[in-house]
């Protein structure tokens, strides 16, 4: 898969990578700036990880700060949150986002709330990395998007990168956090490729990127769905509407400045969320939405979301229950009133 | 009873100011007599009533400002009133009677149960086609009501936040308003021009008591919402063609001398009635654009562009001109001309048309590109009659005058517009006939 | 009819064809109908309510006569009967 998008920011782009490429470097910086810095997870050391995204970092960094972990999310996760209460700065490997649930009952009940019970006390700097998303043929246990459902607990940033700049970018300043921040990757992006920026310093960890400018119709979108958007916003462009692509970058806390400025331009929003429509993201941008721009609403806000089914093994059924350009562009003409 | 109801006087009327009753409670009135005299954004219009009978009760006062089907006079007496198509807006909900519907005839205990359990009253459901009520009929019914309610079936008319916040900010009554949008939902666009800088972000304040606007800038304002409507939905295409009018400038002359000067002639009367004459023989320009299709008129109604010395114009319309010959169109473009410049035009002349014609040939311009009036489908334009060389098989100067038509590309092809200009050069080479 | 009586007429022939015509406005050799804007229709009401206060026939050749006030009292001066 290629996405060519342009990045928040354009910074002089120096070289091309893969989104894996990038993460990897992100990590490889990261630990050779602050010695406080460690990967664990399942099979990121040996193995390079299940996506090689640490490929080469246990011969590099060696097997004290690249870790192995037993097959227990809610053990090394846990282990991860003692290590940041430590003083450490602990980056956690969870293989996809359906394995994180069992580590939900640390994420949760420690990770996001001890500085609250602490009296502002201890905060915890983890930054745990999951994988997320379909399309790839591997079932209902492993292709989830549950973002939604972090993006609903206080005391957590959820950050989804969906270009290789903010793979690349991302990663220190979510371990600058104080405290505890989620990324989310998008399996089907791990192959892409993009400009890497050359100061990935610039990346910041609190707005939305406008991807692509436009007039009649906001299209929002985050992660695996951005390439989805983008392609759907040239399919409009082709039939005469305009539309103005947004990558949320952030989930949580969600950047409606960005959002609601754009919508009260164009009057008109399509949410792409990969994840499951009742009580999604896209359930809670759209509330915004019609709180802070009813006025400027000129047709009902609409949702493209994966079907309410778990996700199909099956190549075309996977792809007949994810959101599709042709879905986007259906939903943004219908908005004006137009059926393609 | 009847009501005696706001008209709507022209496609773009959305409100109007009732200036002036002329006639009072207990006052019998007749059909077709004027009753009050109206102020829409561009004229006092002397208004007819549709009904006989005696009029009850004055509901508005005058200086009040109410959308188009508001009631303002219950007239007694009257029988149920049709008011004609086009000349005065019925308003979108209109109760039927519970006497006005035809008994039923229900047979099966079955309906009958049904339409209990289901709520459905039986005097208001559609029958099938050998006129009995079946259960399907009542169960459509029932999913009729469970829908909402569009605009057809009154209550609330379905209009977007933003469409309303326009509207409001205007002082539009959506209730006047046909929407564009998806199930005909009212958008922004159909408001007119929408805002081009992005509004603040606290909510709208309630809008203000409508205070009538001065007659300019009201006058101002309709006409740049149709006109951005129209050159926003209407792909116009142009045509041009330039006639020897020595004819009919001859035979003007001809008749002037004849003819005493109170009815005296003008060239324009002939470049109208040879308009009107080509459009029967070109009826894919006479018509309206609706809902995505051509309606063709059955009458060629020209609106007629007075332009106001104070500014902004007028389009009062001619009915019937077809019917109409040049000498007779000659009084009637007199007296719509002198009543649109005193503001003293009648209901019946701001009636939609069904095309419209421009002469600014007075003002000395070589020709006029108009700008379609929608849901028209063609403007007709006339420039100035000037000596020009002409070579008709020997070189020569003769009177000759720009005639355009711009049209709806949508309704229509370029074929066919020269087809009316050709049309109409023929008629002006043979001006008795006119 | 004196000169200034024509003129006078011709004023109250164009105020009551045209009352929203400002006639203040008008020079002596103001172009008539330009000044006025006056189109065709306007002007053959002009003429004709001329033609009735000056109780003679004005005819579609005088019309030239007609251009500016000036001109215009001179000629119903001249024509007007007695």
């Amino acid at each position: 898969m290629t996405m060519t998008v342009s990045s928040p920011a354009p910074a002089p782009a120096v070289e091309t990578a893969t989104y894996r490429e990038a993460l990897r470097a992100a990590i490889r910086e990261a630990m050779t700036r602050d010695d406080r810095v460690f990967l664990m997870g399942e099979d990121v050391g040996r193995y390079g990880g299940c996506f090689a995204v640490s490929m080469g970092l246990l011969e590099e960094f060696g097997p004290e700060r690249i870790r192995d972990t037993p097959l227990s999310e809610s053990a090394f996760v846990g282990a991860g949150i003692g290590a940041a209460l430590g003083g450490l700065r602990p980056i956690v490997e969870i293989m996809t986002v359906n394995f994180s649930l069992l580590a939900l009952d640390q994420i949760l009940n420690n990770a996001a709330t001890v500085l609250h019970m602490s009296g502002g006390q201890l905060n915890v700097p983890l930054v745990i990395r999951m994988t997320t998303g379909a399309g790839r043929q591997l079932a209902a246990q492993h292709s989830h998007s549950l973002e939604g459902w972090y993006a609903h607990i206080p005391g957590l940033r959820i950050l989804a990168p969906a270009t290789v700049a903010d793979a690349r970018g991302m990663l220190w300043p979510a371990l600058a956090d104080p405290d505890p921040v989620l990324i989310f990757e998008n399996g089907g992006l791990y192959n892409s490729s993009g400009p890497l920026p050359a100061d990935p310093a610039t990346i910041d960890i609190e707005r939305a990127a406008v991807r692509r400018p436009g007039d009649d119709v906001t299209i929002i979108a985050y992660g695996g769905t951005l390439a989805t958007a983008l392609t759907a916003a040239d399919q409009l462009a082709a039939q005469g509407m305009s539309a103005e692509v947004i990558d949320l970058r952030v989930l949580r806390p969600l950047d409606d400045e960005t959002l609601v400025g754009s919508v009260r331009r164009t009057h008109r929003a399509v949410i792409v969320d990969e994840g499951w429509r009742s009580g999604s993201l896209s359930a809670e941008i759209s509330a915004r939405l019609v709180e802070q721009a009813f006025y400027d609403l000129d047709a009902p806000v609409a949702r493209v979301c994966s079907a309410e089914v778990p996700m199909p093994y099956a190549r075309h059924l996977e792809q007949a229950a994810l959101p599709q350009a042709a879905d986007v562009v259906a939903a943004a003409l219908q908005l004006a009133g137009r059926h393609g | 009873m009847a009501d005696f109801r706001m008209p709507s006087l022209g496609a773009d009327m959305e409100s109007g100011t009732l200036l002036e009753w002329l006639v009072g409670p207990g006052d019998p009135v007749h059909r077709g007599e004027v009753v009050a005299v109206i102020d829409t954004d561009k004229a006092a219009i002397e208004v007819e009533c549709f009904d006989e009978g005696v009029i009850q009760e004055l509901k508005v006062q005058p200086g009040e400002r109410v959308p188009v089907g508001a009631v303002l006079a219950s007239i007694d007496g009257a029988g149920a009133a049709v008011p004609p198509s086009g000349s005065a807006a019925v308003p979108p909900s209109v109760p039927v009677a519970p006497s006005m519907v035809e008994p039923v005839h229900v047979l099966s205990p079955l309906v009958r149960r049904e339409a209990v359990a289901l709520g459905v009253d039986l005097a208001e459901v559609g029958t099938g086609h050998d006129g009995l009520v079946h259960r399907v009929d009542v169960e459509h019914a029932a999913a009729q009501r469970a829908r909402p309610a569009g605009p057809p079936q009154g209550g609330r008319v379905r209009a977007s936040p933003l469409a309303r916040r326009l509207a409001a900010s205007a002082g539009v009554d959506l209730a006047a308003i046909s929407g564009s949008g998806a199930g005909g939902v009212i958008v922004a666009a159909d408001i007119g021009p929408g805002p081009s800088a992005p509004p603040p972000s606290a909510p709208p304040s309630p809008a203000p008591p409508a205070r009538a606007p001065e007659h300019g800038t009201s006058m101002r304002q309709a006409i740049a919402a149709l006109m951005a409507r129209s050159k926003r939905e209407i792909p116009h295409y142009y045509l041009t063609h330039t006639m020897d009018v020595s004819a009919t400038l001859d035979r003007v002359r001809r008749r002037n001398r004849e003819l005493p000067v109170e009815q005296r002639l003008v060239p324009a009367a002939f470049l109208l009635a040879a308009t009107a004459r080509a459009l029967e023989a070109v009826p894919e320009l006479n018509g309206t654009w609706v809902g995505g299709a051509f309606v063709p008129s059955a009458r060629v109604d020209i609106g007629v562009v007075v332009s106001l010395r104070s500014g902004g114009i007028i389009v009062p319309v001619i009915g019937d001109a077809a019917a109409l010959s040049a000498e007779q169109l000659m009084p009637v473009m007199r007296g719509l001309a002198a009543r649109a410049r005193n503001g003293r035009l009648r209901g019946t002349e701001l009636a939609p048309p069904s095309i419209t014609v421009t002469n600014l040939g007075d003002q000395g311009v070589d020709s006029v590109l108009g700008v379609i009036y929608p849901p028209q489908v063609a403007v007709v334009g006339f420039g100035a009659v000037a000596d020009r060389r002409a070579v008709d098989g020997l070189l020569g100067v003769r009177p000759v005058v720009t005639v355009t038509v711009a049209a709806d590309h949508r309704a229509s092809d370029g074929a066919i517009g020269a087809r009316l200009l050709n049309r109409i050069e023929r008629l002006l080479h043979e001006p008795q006939k006119l | 009819m004196t000169p200034e009586q024509a003129q006078q007429v011709v004023e109250q022939a164009i105020v009551s064809a045209v009352p929203d015509a400002d006639v203040g406005t008008l020079g002596p050799d103001d172009d008539l109908r330009e000044t006025l804007e006056l189109d065709s229709l306007d002007f053959v009401a002009v003429v004709e309510s001329l033609s009735v206060r000056a109780a003679f026939r004005i005819d579609e050749e005088d019309y030239r006569e007609l251009r500016t006030l000036a001109r215009a009292a001179q000629f119903v001066a001249a024509h007007a009967p007695a």
